[in-house]
């Protein structure tokens, strides 16, 4: 294994092995507290664009399952077509793995895919650093290739455009009731849990104006990056709630695009919610969840229009984790009922999306 | 919202420490105690375990040490009239116990509200019946298991079922009465067993192999629920989780499998209705996503201590909170004190529990692992690494290992044999099995332990092979950080580069590497248990030592106000809860004197490894390497080694050497008394008798000294704890049999053999001296005589039958030893003592066992004192005498030999007992009968079987006997007892040993007709004993949970406790009305 550093825009300097793809890289560094789901995390494009830190030290026990993919298009574990983190950084891997369903090491994986790849690392060290100064870009450089800068944007950048379809893709045709889903980034897992419960998806380009189309309601997926980069999407939206009170359902950058169509005003989180175990209360309810999160950004829940109300809060720092319309049947979550990875206690926002498709 | 209608609420404990039910509950129950009175709820707690935490002042408002016994429990709400009871967090005793006080309608009668999880939940999960019904409601799947009732049908369903099949009791604790069968024969066996301990037996299928996973769920009474943590099995199922190596998180199971058993689990809790904290067990398919559903524990756990100890998440304090009606949102995590006690903590670590066994204390027992539990304590080791938190672990346990490696070479006759059946050495048979190079698929296949962590140990082996490649000058910078990465100590690598053969001084050896390492700046770093992985900012003191980091998470001020308490480590006979305790009162006197106190400890079952009670805890290693790390960076005012027992009394002299601060007395006297040669001569000078000794080095020098003074002799090596390798010998060939073993014991220190003395007293002084003054004392007597270990004995204070001049001898010796040792602190001194004939056997400059017990009988707390006069704190000589007392404390043993197939439950100089609690009374036989009662005594209805020994025992037993018949009990006696007892004119009916084969009636026979209901089974002599007669009937008894006494002195004194003192008659009475 060759040495490399890790240098924070900062310059803070931590020294490691590389297990992935041997080459230098660059990205905004983010931390993700989950212990387990490292194959749903590097194939979750929310995180293009991004160097993801497991604060979990060992990553690679069970390997990586096989990346096979249903006959309805949808991959079997998997959460997209490939991986979109630029980089994994990690305290220990674990090359030797152990799991029947497993067909190769996470280091075999990640240089097919020629995704980087650093352990060593002292990622709690790596987590206070990025949580005292915020996020922050950083490089992997290789020790013995000192020349060979890497560089790269997050700000900026419109990672949605980078991981949308570029076409429409339509899922489980004839189903029942019919529901656009505007991607700006989808995670398998919420393909099928809409598919599961038997709806037809007309799977859309995250600008794509739908509004003429027909259809039962509107899904609006996760996706990476600053939801101001998405105005276009935001547009559609609003058109779409002047023309009809048809469902609405967000989840992630879905929440903020509805948000920002309700007249909320949007903030970068100082380290973002990346993790399985963040705590949210249902306002006005005494009924709390733990849910999986992934996200930078986050909804200013004072600006919402007069019409809107929040939906949840995040039970740690009070930040908006959904939000609702007060008549019609819109809704969103900051955090991702669709879990994988992560819990499944709010599995049942898919069930009330689907209830209000009547 | 909390329910203010709760004024005063009763906690059962769980009385005395055993086999399954062990340190942990002082840990829960003292949780809860602690948030009951931050709630402003008076608190009163039932417990006979006076060596806890919670039994002390200021934990509980009322305390009873009173037997956890529905009668007791009766007496004490009749005279407390509590509005609410707790039940949940004092094991399986007080679960037991208020499913009875519910059933009998005494908490209805007295209008006591269950605050928490209802009884009929308990129930739900404790009937097997019920369980499988109420999860066959939600589609979850239990492992098919058929209640059976009698014999005839756990035959029958065996038969359905397919063998192998697996045997438990329901409504027992710690899976006792349970195993395997793999056959008919088997099974009958187990089923007789069973059904003695339980009306109910249930036959399983095993699913033997398959992974074994817990969660530990939380959930409020507004329905919100957490998963605190999940945990893992090293050892797949088959092996208890309380004897399994456990490691958290689970670390074999992808996002899918953990998420899909998280749901089952908040699932049924959920349906079952837990209000507080409750654990699910699984069994789950190795190669697909099966699962079946072992069991639930409505209440805290062994495992719900440990995950409390894994996270920092305080599940006891918000089980008792929740209790109190209110909402997980209402609640802060008292790690962070900003976010939501609804939440579920992220480790950036792993932690690995390892079980502490003492198998090799008992005669005879089975050394395999199985479905019940045998362990007698734990330890938890973390780290960022695997490798890391289980060398760790494997040096925690106690057992003279270094870790995975760099061992003692263990003799093992079939490798292929060890590996397949599990003993308590496996992971050590593993490491030499690799050594020996056998394969990761081959140790699977004979363990069937995952390949993941095969492989993980795999890569200790292959760092130590390349360590074996160097010698001290080759060895590199970056391999000795790897080594130090993955968890080798200095020793481990001093050994591996052979510096051993070097040196031959292993302490040296370690000592140069530890300077090699810090000139290559190899130094460890210090990481926080924070919960959420350093996502948000923690004040936290839960503080662990790794070399997998570059940076440290604190800072040290280096201001010399900080007190290093050397805890106790594992739990082990002769070692446990009362050094905890010794170790809280020592951090509490430090803050309050105003200095920091540091804690170090690795016991998940204690209370001083809960991090509010001190200002740091450092959950780390006591070897010296990991002490000194720690000293190097706190750099305190002083080290505090003698509340903890042996382990840190034995790194005195090398924590001296390095110069470090020992508070109290100083490390040179320490060895003077732990030295018996320098002890000796010491005693000599001052003319202070002992019994006549010597070390051994050759057997022809032992001969002649026994020649001299006669058998029997006792045998034991220099650095003792708890008896450890001691016996007594009564003829040569077993003092040549026994030398052979011992002899390897301790190669730095030479084996002594001493006179035995026979029916002498035995008399214990615990006491604090300030600089060679005794400052206090507390003189306490055996019932017993001198040849039971101090640790089973039962001991009453204040003394009831010493004689003045006995007493004044005692303590004019005790004020000459410490002079002469210039003790500064706690110490103990065992005395014998035939006539006024006053001899010493030995003194131990920390504290004893018995610290807690008299402290709380005299109501002067030793150790608070002790830990001033170390502090250099001026104190007053207190104002207190024991003979003044106008009550009795008698400290009684807890035993588990039902849990130790085949060990012979006798008692000799080696201890054996796991527990012991400590009850008051107005008089002796009430404290008598208080504290056997609350060991598991009962009183006899009728029947009682005698086997009484040799003839000075079978005298000393006669007046007890006709008080028996006096009081209308049925006495059954063997050949010779049956005979002596007719000479002396008390009707009895004669009974046969087993080996009278054909003659009626057996005694077993009416033992296993239930006929009996209490044995006394004298043993003959003090020599180890065969399968015999004796061994048989004592063995039934506990097998068929008889109450057995094995000592005449003790028997007598119960009998005649029980003939003179009715139930009704004793009184109830808080400590504080004494």
């Amino acid at each position: 294994m060759r040495d490399v550093t890790l240098v924070l825009s900062d310059g803070t300097k931590f020294r490691g092995k590389s297990f992935g793809y041997d080459a230098p890289v660059a990205g905004e560094v983010v931390f993700n507290t989950a212990m387990m789901g490292y194959p749903e995390s590097l194939t979750d494009p929310s995180y293009a664009g991004q160097m993801l830190v497991m604060t979990f030290p060992l990553v690679g026990n069970y390997g990586v399952p096989p990346f096979t993919i249903e006959k309805n298009q949808i991959p079997s574990f998997m959460e997209s077509d490939k991986i979109y983190a630029s980089a994994l950084i990690v305290s220990d891997y674990t090359e030797d793995y152990s799991h029947w369903n497993a067909v190769e090491s996470l280091a075999a994986w990640l240089k097919r895919e020629h995704i980087p790849g650093i352990t060593g690392i002292d990622t709690r060290e790596l987590t206070k650093v990025l949580r005292a100064h915020g996020v922050m870009m950083g490089q992997i450089i290789f020790d013995d290739e000192p020349n060979n800068i890497p560089e790269a944007n997050y700000e900026g950048v419109n990672f949605v455009d980078k991981v949308s379809t570029k076409e429409i893709i339509r899922y489980n045709e004839g189903a029942g009731k019919r529901v656009v889903l505007v991607d700006c980034g989808v995670k398998a897992n919420i393909l099928r849990e809409l598919v599961d419960r038997k709806i037809e998806i007309i799977r859309v380009p995250w600008n794509y104006d739908y509004t003429s189309l027909e259809y039962d309601g509107l899904f609006l997926a996760n996706g990476p990056g600053d939801p101001d980069m998405c105005n276009d999407a935001v547009e559609i939206i609003r058109k779409q709630m002047s023309q009809s009170t048809k469902p609405i359902c967000g989840i992630c950058m879905g929440n903020q695009l509805l948000a920002k169509a309700a007249g909320a005003k949007i903030y970068k989180l100082k380290y973002g919610h990346r993790g399985h175990n963040q705590p949210v209360r249902m306002v006005g309810t005494n009924k709390c969840y733990v849910t999986s999160q992934n996200h930078g950004y986050a909804v200013d829940g004072g600006t919402l229009g007069k019409d809107w109300e929040e939906l949840f809060v995040n039970m740690n720092d009070g930040s908006n984790e959904g939000i609702r319309h007060k008549e019609n049947p819109w809704f969103s979550s900051q955090f991702h009922p669709e879990a994988s990875s992560g819990p499944v206690d709010t599995e049942f926002m898919f069930d009330k999306f689907v209830e209000t498709l009547k | 919202m909390k329910d203010e209608s709760i004024k005063k609420v009763l906690l059962l404990g769980s009385g005395a420490l055993k086999i399954g039910e062990a340190g942990e509950f002082d840990y829960s129950g003292s949780q809860a105690l602690k948030a009951l009175r931050e709630e402003g709820v008076s608190t009163v707690l039932i417990n006979p375990n006076i060596a806890t935490v919670q039994t002390s002042e200021g934990v509980a408002d009322q305390i009873y040490y009173l037997p956890v016994q529905p009668y007791f429990v009766e007496r004490v709400i009749q005279k407390e009239k509590p509005d609410g009871i707790l039940l949940a967090f004092g094991g399986q005793t007080a679960l037991n116990c208020g499913v009875e006080l519910d059933r009998l309608g005494i908490l209805e009668k007295y209008n006591v509200k269950v605050l928490g999880t209802p009884v009929s939940a308990i129930m739900n999960t404790e009937d097997r019946e019920l369980f499988v019904q109420q999860l066959d409601e939600i589609d979850i799947k239990t492992i098919k298991s058929e209640a059976c009732e009698k014999i005839e049908d756990a035959r029958k369903a065996a038969a359905e079922l397919g063998y192998p099949v697996i045997i438990r009791a329901a409504y027992a604790l710690g899976g006792l009465g349970s195993g395997f069968a793999d056959n008919e024969e088997e099974l009958n066996k187990l089923c007789e067993k069973a059904f003695a301990f339980s009306p109910q037996v249930l036959v399983e299928k095993s699913l033997k192999g398959w992974k074994e996973i817990e969660y530990e769920v939380v959930r409020d009474q507004y329905d919100n629920c957490i998963t605190v943590c999940n945990m893992e099995n090293f050892d797949p199922l088959g092996i208890h989780t309380g004897e399994s190596i456990v490691i958290a998180p689970s670390q074999t199971l992808t996002n899918s499998e953990y998420h899909k058993l998280r749901k089952l689990a908040i699932k049924i809790v959920r349906h079952i209705g837990i209000v507080g904290e409750c654990n699910v067990q699984y069994a789950f398919d190795p190669k697909s996503e099966d699962y079946r559903v072992i069991e639930v524990n409505a209440r805290l756990s062994r495992s719900s201590a440990l995950a409390s100890k894994a996270t920092g998440y305080p599940l006891a304090f918000v089980a008792a909170k929740l209790g109190m009606g209110y909402g997980l949102f209402e609640l802060k995590n008292s790690v962070t004190k900003t976010t939501s006690a609804f939440f579920e903590p992220a480790l950036d670590y792993v932690v690995c529990k390892i079980p502490r066994w003492d198998l090799s204390k008992f005669r005879g027992v089975d050394k395999e692992l199985g479905s019940s539990m045998k362990s007698v304590g734990e330890v938890m080791a973390i780290g960022r690494n695997f490798e890391e938190a289980i060398q760790k672990g494997l040096r925690m346990i106690g057992q003279g290992m270094h870790g995975f490696v760099e061992n003692k070479e263990l003799e093992i006759a079939n490798i292929d044999a060890a590996l397949r059946e599990p003993t308590d050495k496996r992971i050590f048979v593993i490491s030499k099995a690799m050594h020996k190079g056998y394969t990761i698929d081959q140790i699977h296949e004979l363990t069937k332990i995952d390949h993941w962590f095969l492989h993980k140990l795999k890569h200790i082996i292959d760092i130590d092979e390349e360590l074996k490649r160097h010698n001290i000058n080759t060895l590199g910078k970056d391999l000795l950080r790897t080594a130090k990465v993955y968890g080798f100590t200095d020793f481990q690598i001093a050994r591996a580069v052979g510096l051993e053969a070097e040196t031959a001084n292993m302490h040296k050896a370690m000592l140069l590497v530890r300077q090699l390492r810090k000139g290559y700046g190899i130094l460890p770093v210090v990481k926080q248990i924070d919960t959420l992985a350093a996502e948000y900012p923690a004040q936290t003191n839960y503080l662990y030592v790794t070399y997998a980091g570059v940076n440290s998470d604190i800072t040290f001020s280096n201001d010399r106000k900080s007190v290093i308490v050397l805890g106790s480590g594992a739990y082990r006979i002769g070692s446990s809860v009362e050094f905890d305790w010794c170790g809280v009162q020592a951090l509490e006197t430090i803050r309050k004197q105003g200095y920091r106190s540091i804690m170090i400890n690795y016991n998940p079952e204690t209370v001083s490894t809960d991090y509010d009670m001190c200002d740091r805890l450092y959950f780390d290693e006591l070897t010296f390497e990991r002490v000194m790390d720690i000293i190097d960076m706190e750099t305190p005012h002083g080290v505090i080694v003698s509340t903890g027992g042996q382990i840190p009394n034995n790194l005195a002299v090398h924590l001296d050497a390095q110069n470090v601060n020992i508070l109290g007395t100083k490390a040179k006297d320490i060895d003077n008394a732990e030295d018996r040669a320098k002890f000796s001569a010491m005693l000599n000078e001052i003319g202070v008798n002992q019994p006549e000794w010597r070390a051994l080095t050759s057997m022809d020098d032992i001969a002649e000294f026994v020649d001299r003074v006669g058998f029997p002799v006792l045998v034991r090596p220099s650095y003792v704890l708890s008896g450890a390798a001691m016996n007594v010998c009564s003829n040569p060939d077993e003092l040549e049999r026994f030398l052979k073993l011992a002899a390897n014991v301790s190669e730095d220190h030479p084996v002594v053999v001493s006179k035995f003395i026979e029916n002498a007293k035995e008399i214990e002084m615990d006491a604090v001296a300030r600089d060679g003054e005794i400052m206090a004392y507390a003189i306490s007597e055996h019932i017993e005589f001198a040849g039971v270990h101090s640790g089973d004995a039962t001991i009453q204070f204040p003394p009831q039958k010493l004689y003045v001049e006995t007493v004044r001898r005692v303590k004019r010796i005790s004020r000459q030893i410490a002079k002469a040792l210039h003790i500064n602190g706690p110490f103990n001194i065992q005395f014998m003592a035939r006539d006024n004939d006053i001899l010493v056997i030995e003194c131990n400059l920390r504290a004893s066992r018995s610290f807690p017990f008299v402290s709380k009988v005299l109501k002067l707390n030793l150790i608070d004192l002790a830990t001033k006069v170390m502090l250099n704190i001026p104190v007053e000589k207190p104002n207190k005498n024991l003979f003044d007392l106008d009550y009795v404390g008698i400290k009684a043993s807890q035993f588990s030999f039902n849990r130790l197939q085949k060990a012979d439950p006798v008692l000799g100089v080696d201890m054996s007992s796991t527990g012991e609690v400590g009850c008051l009374g107005d008089d002796t036989s009430t404290a008598l009968l208080k504290s056997m009662l609350s060991v598991g005594h009962r009183i006899p209805e009728k029947n009682i079987l005698l086997s009484t020994g040799g003839a000075k025992q079978k005298a000393e037993m006669l007046d007890a006997a006709k008080m028996l018949k006096a009081h209308g009990y049925n006495i059954f006696a063997t050949g010779g007892t049956s005979k002596f007892l007719e000479e002396n004119g008390i009707a009895n009916t004669l009974v046969y040993w087993p080996s009278d084969e054909g003659k009626q009636p057996q005694a077993l026979d009416l033992l296993h007709d239930k006929k009996i209901d209490m044995v006394v089974n004298i043993p003959k002599d003090l020599s180890p004993r065969e399968l015999t007669n004796g061994y048989k009937i004592r063995r039934a008894s506990i097998d068929l949970n008889v109450p057995l006494l094995t000592n005449s002195r003790l028997a007598s004194a119960f009998i005649t406790a029980f003939c003179n003192v009715k139930l009704d008659d004793i009184d109830i009475k808080a400590w504080g009305e004494y």
